[in-house]
């Protein structure tokens, strides 16, 4: 069975993010970038499934700048196969990466697509939903837990109310929860041995996607600073300030 | 409390601009080093030791090893942190290909190796100590030891040890005592070693010592000296553990730093041992190693400097405390202070300067193995040999300095255990000390790399350091034409102080020797000057390029500029201790120390 994994490259989580002066969206220049947590999950579930000898093959997908090479690189160490990069330098948005990745799955034809359930950068949650919708696939969000059984897959899903556990059929779309899995940590031979791991470079016009930006972004600022608190002198004052003031109750 | 971040980005600059990492990469066996590669290489090493090492390392100095009944326990989590920094590759960076290593550039495992280091010192003494003995037994062992120990030490299942020290015998190893007698194909070994690191601990399931000791007919002194192999656990023919050999842990000594690494007193009692290599040339052997370990401890100072700087950073912004001197009725944090700015700043610009001559040392090193024209290798293997003591002497005395300071930035609460900050100074004052004191390394400068060859090396780097002078001339910052002049008179401090050395050190080998320290500092604070002067010339480039990371740049001028002013300032200084100090130091008779 063929995996599919698309991993983005994103601002390194230790990075204390700051918006551009211009506020047309943050800096990027000189800040360190990193794989983006959700998919490094999705990877590590992906190179377990061929370590229990489910999976044959895993492919990491990448859609954006030549520097993602890098985070394509760090999958291939963690355990992929081989990497494709779909090279761009447009400002790819959920719909687009999602028809770029329609193009490559109908291409590869995996039997499942393991993605990070949203990237840590822009926090949209939609690109595995979309690519379920476009190809007409099954779809699991927000998984801890993976059991693939007979041409099917069962997942467990992190829900509002608890806990879901579904079966849906193959070829299927699965997004990652932070708690499926925790990643290992790449080994320095394998971080050799992936420099001999083919890495393949496309662009969105070879694929026949149209990736234009649908969203138009009007604004990006930094979120109010904390104001100082106050002290309460009892319980009373406290339940009056939440339910008058702040109104949460 | 603050934790530990590898500083990548000065890193990289080093590795790229000042020792020349592409350079490296072109020499034989080393074209694997691509840039991307490298990248990943620092990237998942600063990962592994921000996450795995460094929150093991305050509560292993609390904890500590344990020792009973001949046992050691190490603090918790080592064991699983031993486990996958070997699964992770770690421990064979640089080692042969050949028997499993990756066989990386020295310069490419020297950061690696002070991410560990900063992370976690006393762990990271386990692996070092393990590759010492590995590269023993393949420089010198025989097929038969190599295949039954050295793979096993590979991949982590067993560690080694070195058991050099005995209680008379410490620098002066020709005081060794340990016997050694001759049992068919191998040796009863029998005597007692101090101070053998990570001698007996609970990580692995055996352990290899390389024991120093005399056969019964060997010559007194450094020539009768012989290296063995002592398992812990004997090796049976199929490769799997045997009896318990007769060398055990007495006890574990009770230190001022590196608690979680146990320091061993190992006792031998008629221990099976096997030779390696021939009998009497042990030292010898050591020998070889001795640079590498020497490299490893001065890189210890570089590593202990970059966390202690860390922390204090981190306290210095984060600390409210006094008002601005200039205006404004609120506290405010004391990195707002200039004496407390002053003092990160000499934090920051010694470790940058010590790690920049450490780096381009390292690259030297795979010059002086791998360059493909024999004088190349011959001209690094001079530079290397000249700037091993300098770089084990000046980065540990100055790290213990920086280590202080970082306790000094904190105030009352650097004298307190939970800050962590007094840890860095325990922990670093060992490396003064181990492989060699400082008043040794500054011998060895004086004696063996300078007089004895009639200073040739040291003026041939005298005579680049004059020609980069004129490099210097060319740049019209100010702050660069600062760093010009201060270290013109450093290179000028060191000329007079080689001629000084040269004129003694046959005639009245105390006046050259009394000032030995004095001198191995200069040597330092002027090599440092010289590196932190080549990165502020590079970083104007880049600067007026307006390519990179400017703001990284503008500080490396001002960094240069400070350690200019405040360090290599005190060259002139060091080189009269040097030149006129000697007659004072060797003046008194010794009823005349205390006047009581």
């Amino acid at each position: 069975m063929k995996v599919l994994v698309s991993v983005k490259r994103v601002i390194d989580y230790n990075v204390k993010v700051r918006v551009k002066s211009d506020g047309t969206g943050v800096e990027t220049a000189n800040v360190k970038m990193s794989m983006n947590p959700f998919d490094e999950i999705a990877l590590e579930e992906a190179v377990r499934l061929k370590e229990a000898g489910i999976a044959t093959e895993i492919i990491a997908v990448s859609c954006g700048l030549q520097a993602c090479q890098e985070t394509l690189r760090t999958a291939l160490a963690i355990g992929a196969d081989r990497a494709i990069l779909v090279e761009s330098g447009e400002e790819l948005q959920p719909l687009a990466v999602a028809k770029i990745l329609k193009a490559i799955c109908q291409k590869e034809t995996p039997q499942l697509v393991i993605l990070g359930k949203q990237a840590i950068d822009d926090d949209s949650n939609q690109t595995g939903q979309m690519l379920a919708a476009l190809l007409g696939w099954s779809q699991a969000t927000f998984a801890s837990k993976i059991v693939m059984d007979k041409g099917k897959a069962v997942v467990t899903r992190e829900v509002d109310g608890g806990l879901e556990t579904i079966s849906i059929k193959l070829p299927a779309i699965v997004t990652t929860d932070l708690r499926l899995n925790e990643p290992r940590y790449v080994t320095l031979p394998n971080i050799m041995k992936a420099k001999k791991k083919p890495l393949e470079t496309l662009k969105p016009d070879a694929l026949g996607v149209d990736v234009a930006p649908r969203l138009q972004t009007i604004r990006v600022v930094e979120p109010p600073k904390r104001k100082a608190g106050v002290k309460v002198p009892d319980a009373k004052a406290l339940v009056d300030k939440l339910r008058n003031e702040a109104k949460v109750i | 409390m603050s934790a530990y971040a590898a500083p990548l980005k000065e890193m990289r600059f080093v590795l790229n601009e000042l020792a020349d990492l592409a350079e490296v990469a072109k020499l034989p066996g080393y074209t694997d080093t691509t840039p991307d590669t490298v990248d990943a290489i620092l990237e998942e090493a600063s990962k592994f030791a921000s996450e795995v090492l460094d929150p093991l390392n305050y509560s292993g100095d609390q904890e500590g090893s344990k020792w009973k009944d001949g046992a050691v326990t190490t603090p918790k989590g080592f064991k699983e942190a031993y486990k996958l920094f070997c699964e992770g590759g770690w421990s064979a960076l640089s080692l042969d290909p050949e028997w499993g290593g990756q066989g990386l550039p020295k310069l490419l495992a020297t950061p690696v190796t002070e991410m560990i280091t900063s992370a976690n010192m006393s762990f990271s003494l386990c692996p070092m100590l393990t590759q010492g003995a590995i590269e023993a037994m393949l420089l010198s062992g025989t097929e038969e030891l190599k295949k039954a120990f050295v793979p096993k030490m590979f991949d982590g299942s067993w560690t080694g040890t070195m058991n050099l020290t005995e209680p008379q015998a410490g620098s002066d190893l020709a005081l060794v005592r340990t016997k050694a007698a001759r049992e068919g194909d191998h040796y009863r070994i029998s005597g007692q070693k101090i101070f053998i690191t990570f001698g007996e601990h609970d990580l692995t399931e055996n352990i290899v010592h390389l024991v120093l000791a005399r056969t019964p007919d060997a010559p007194e002194g450094v020539k009768g000296i012989s290296l063995f192999i002592v398992p812990k656990f004997l090796v049976k023919a199929d490769g799997s553990l045997g009896e318990r050999n007769a060398a055990t842990c007495a006890s574990i000594e009770h230190k001022l730093g590196i608690h979680a690494s146990p320091t061993a007193v190992m006792v031998f009692e008629n221990a099976i041992g096997y030779l390696v290599g021939e009998e009497n040339k042990g030292l010898s052997y050591m020998f070889i190693m001795m640079n590498a370990a020497r490299f490893a401890v001065g890189l210890e100072g570089v590593s202990i400097a970059e966390r202690a700087f860390q922390r204090a950073l981190a306290y210095a912004k984060d600390r409210v405390q006094g008002r601005d001197l200039v205006g404004g009725a609120k506290a405010v944090p004391i990195i707002r202070h200039p004496d407390v700015r002053r003092m990160l700043m000499l934090m920051k610009s010694q470790t940058e300067a010590m790690r920049a001559l450490a780096y381009v040392v390292a690259a030297a090193v795979d010059f002086s193995s791998r360059s493909e024209e024999k004088e190349d290798q011959k001209r690094h293997q001079a530079f290397v040999e000249l700037m091993i003591p300098v770089v084990k002497g000046w980065s540990t005395e100055t790290g213990i300095e920086v280590a202080s300071l970082g306790v000094q930035v904190h105030g009352g609460m650097g004298f307190i255990e939970e800050t962590g900050a007094a840890q860095h100074l325990r922990d670093a004052r060992i490396t003064t000390i181990y492989e060699g004191t400082t008043g040794i390394q500054a011998n060895d400068l004086v004696g063996r790399k300078i007089a004895r060859e009639g200073g040739v090396t040291v003026k041939e780097w005298i005579s680049v350091l004059r020609k980069f002078d004129l490099d210097l001339s060319k740049s019209g910052n100010p702050d660069i034409q600062a760093i010009r002049s201060r270290l013109a008179a450093g290179v000028q401090a060191i000329a007079d102080s080689v001629d000084y050395i040269l004129q003694t050190a046959g005639k009245d080998p105390n006046a050259a020797f009394a000032g030995a320290v004095p001198f191995l500092k200069l040597m330092g604070i002027v090599a440092g000057g010289w590196q932190m002067a080549r990165a502020a010339l590079i970083a104007e480039k880049k600067l007026s390029g307006k390519a990179g990371d400017q703001a990284f740049y503008s500080a490396k001028i001002s960094t240069a500029r400070f350690f200019g002013d405040h360090v290599l300032s005190a060259a002139p200084g060091l080189a009269t201790a040097v030149t006129s100090g000697a007659a004072a130091v060797m003046a008194l008779s010794d009823d005349q120390f205390l006047a009581a």
